[in-house]
């Protein structure tokens, strides 16, 4: 039994090492001068050289701050969006609720990533196309958002719901005073879901994004280290940690958070 | 009939006190105003969240079928009626077939390793264990890193001769240095790798909450029956993850289509197309090619795969899911 048991925690501690290899290889040549790229010695020169090229080779700053805009973007927009759209499948009766909640859920098969050559035309002929709002967009009106704020409404005691009505309460004050305190865990969840998930997002940004002005980190990173660009490893990879990072960091100081966030989000 | 816990008042409001009053109003009278009303608060407040559901997905998911019936309009051509030509040039395209044969090769590559890794992963960090939370830590970090990062550092990890992967198995086994992304038969290969490292983790998560959730009364009067661990996690503790692993499953299919950010940088969809997955070709045609009927056709296949798999699932699982 106790062999049992060492022989299983070996195994969990050298897949959890393989796992952090690629990561750790990346820290250590982003910290390191180019010439320890490949040498590995135990009192190789520390160095922030790495990060300070990959800053000033391009504009992070910029990407940074485009990324920020986005994410806020569409985290303000998916809240209050599908926060009315969850509230209404809810605690709503009305004809067709159904059929409507159904293609609701049928965004949770069919991402806006699918269909990005018709978002592309839809853009241009918003004349959106290279602009931060083009991002955003067709992420603001999340299935899964609704989805998971409507099962987390539908748990509201009703009680709560009619003694506020009794006190003449509007429906959007209990929404405000009822429902959106007592939903506070699943919004947290979904908006960490949310910003890591927007924060890496690369492919629809990549379309309808050509200007250093709109692009977000991940984009910026990639054209940054196009291959023939001739740019040195630990230089790209410093970019690479660089991008990552706040969401690194959050995630290493919020451990606890997150892991249940995702938990959270994932379970109905 | 009556049902006091739906009053909506819509925007105007009542005085507290009249609600007596509506009690003894003819009730069959007053529904019809008030249904109407609540119905069409709960249309109001859904509405927004409609518009640009339907803008940024319904509607163009039938202008994607509609379109690949057209050509491709270019310059003062429009776009002109065309049948199925799209259709019989996506049939008679031999990189339509190969980046098809790709991600059926990507999904199986990456499904059950990663789900079964995912499920060991969750066993384990369940279970007391000498730094457990740094074990836990390492498993999920991936997931938190963008794809395209992750592309960037496993790209440095595969450089043949000089990347890490080089250096391991030629200092343990002697192996001169290859080019794993350079190679055809390997290519799709190292970024099946690279998919199962980045999302194991993430599938892990949901294990853990499902483990979490089962009574540990089961397990222990399973080992007072003489039960071994194997055929605990075989007899009870595997089927009671059974709805785990169909959403999990679920979520590993879409993502088999969805994810190709890592294809940008690792191989571009090379050698000779060996690493290009669906959803990175419809990218191809229609922004590098700029052939958006042909895109459209191509799109409308995924989303044909899409349903059925979708369909498949849900009828192939839905008998083994429940417990026993």
């Amino acid at each position: 039994m106790t062999f049992d048991r060492l022989l299983n925690a070996l195994a969990a501690w050298i897949l959890a090492l393989v796992w952090v290899l690629p990561l750790a290889y990346a820290v250590w040549t982003a910290f390191h001068p180019a010439a320890y790229e490949a040498r590995f010695e135990l009192f190789a020169p520390l160095t922030l050289e790495n990060f300070v090229k990959a800053w000033d080779a391009a504009p992070f700053a910029r990407y940074f701050l485009n990324t920020f805009i986005l994410v806020t973007m569409v985290l303000a927009g998916q809240f209050f969006l599908c926060t009315l759209a969850a509230f209404s499948f809810a605690r709503f009766d009305f004809p067709g609720r159904n059929i409507l909640f159904a293609l609701v859920l049928l965004q949770l098969l069919v991402m806006p990533d699918i269909l990005m050559v018709e978002n592309y035309q839809t853009m241009r002929l918003l004349d959106l196309v290279d602009s931060i709002p083009a991002i955003a967009l067709p992420y603001v009106a999340s299935g899964f958002g609704i989805f998971l704020l409507r099962q987390t409404f539908m748990t509201v005691p009703k009680e709560l719901d009619e003694a506020a009505r009794i006190e003449g309460a509007s429906f959007l004050t209990i929404l405000w005073k009822v429902y959106i305190p007592l939903a506070k865990p699943t919004y947290l969840a979904y908006g960490l879901v949310s910003v890591s998930h927007h924060w890496n997002n690369f492919l629809w940004p990549l379309i309808v994004t050509n200007s250093v002005e709109t692009r977000p980190v991940t984009v910026g990173l990639s054209v940054f280290s196009a291959v023939d660009s001739g740019v040195e490893w630990s230089v790209i990879n410093a970019a690479t940690l660089m991008t990552s990072g706040p969401l690194l960091l959050a995630f290493l100081l919020f451990q606890r958070q997150f892991v249940q966030s995702f938990m959270r989000a994932g379970i109905k | 009939m009556h049902r006091p816990s739906f009053r909506f008042q819509g925007l105007s409001g009542r005085f507290p006190g009249d609600i007596d009053i509506f009690r003894t109003t003819d009730i069959s009278v007053m529904r019809g105003s008030k249904f109407r009303r609540e119905w069409i608060t709960g249309w109001l407040l859904l509405l927004p969240a409609l518009v640009f559901l339907f803008a940024f997905t319904h509607i163009p998911a039938v202008t994607t079928i509609l379109n690949s019936f057209f050509s491709t309009p270019r310059g003062r051509r429009p776009a002109k009626f065309v049948g199925l030509d799209n259709y019989e040039q996506m049939i008679g395209d031999p990189v339509f077939w190969k980046v098809l044969w790709n991600n059926l090769w990507f999904a199986l590559g990456t499904i059950p390793v990663s789900v079964a890794l995912a499920i060991v992963m969750a066993l384990w960090v369940n279970e007391k264990l000498a730094g457990r939370s740094f074990v836990r830590m390492a498993y999920f970090t991936p997931t938190v890193l963008p794809l395209i990062a992750v592309a960037n550092i496993w790209l440095f990890f595969y450089t043949p001769g000089f990347g890490l992967f080089d250096q391991i198995t030629g200092f343990l086994l002697g192996w001169p240095a290859t080019n794993y992304l350079g190679n055809p038969d390997s290519a799709l290969n190292a970024i099946i790798v690279v998919t199962v490292w980045k999302e194991a983790g993430f599938f892990m998560i949901f294990y853990l909450a499902a483990l979490q959730s089962i009574p540990v009364t089961l397990k222990e009067a399973a080992q007072i029956e003489g039960a071994g661990r194997w055929t605990v996690f075989r007899r009870i503790t595997f089927p009671l993850l059974m709805p785990t692993t169909l959403f999990v499953c679920v979520n590993a299919v879409i993502n088999s289509f969805r994810l190709v950010d890592h294809i940008f940088i690792l191989t571009d969809g090379g050698p000779d197309n060996a690493s290009a997955l669906l959803l990175f070709y419809i990218y191809e045609v229609a922004f590098r090619f700029w052939e958006t009927a042909y895109g459209a056709t191509l799109t409308v296949a995924l989303l044909v795969l899409l349903s059925l798999l979708a369909l498949g699932q849900f009828f192939f699982f839905d008998r083994k899911v429940h417990y026993r």
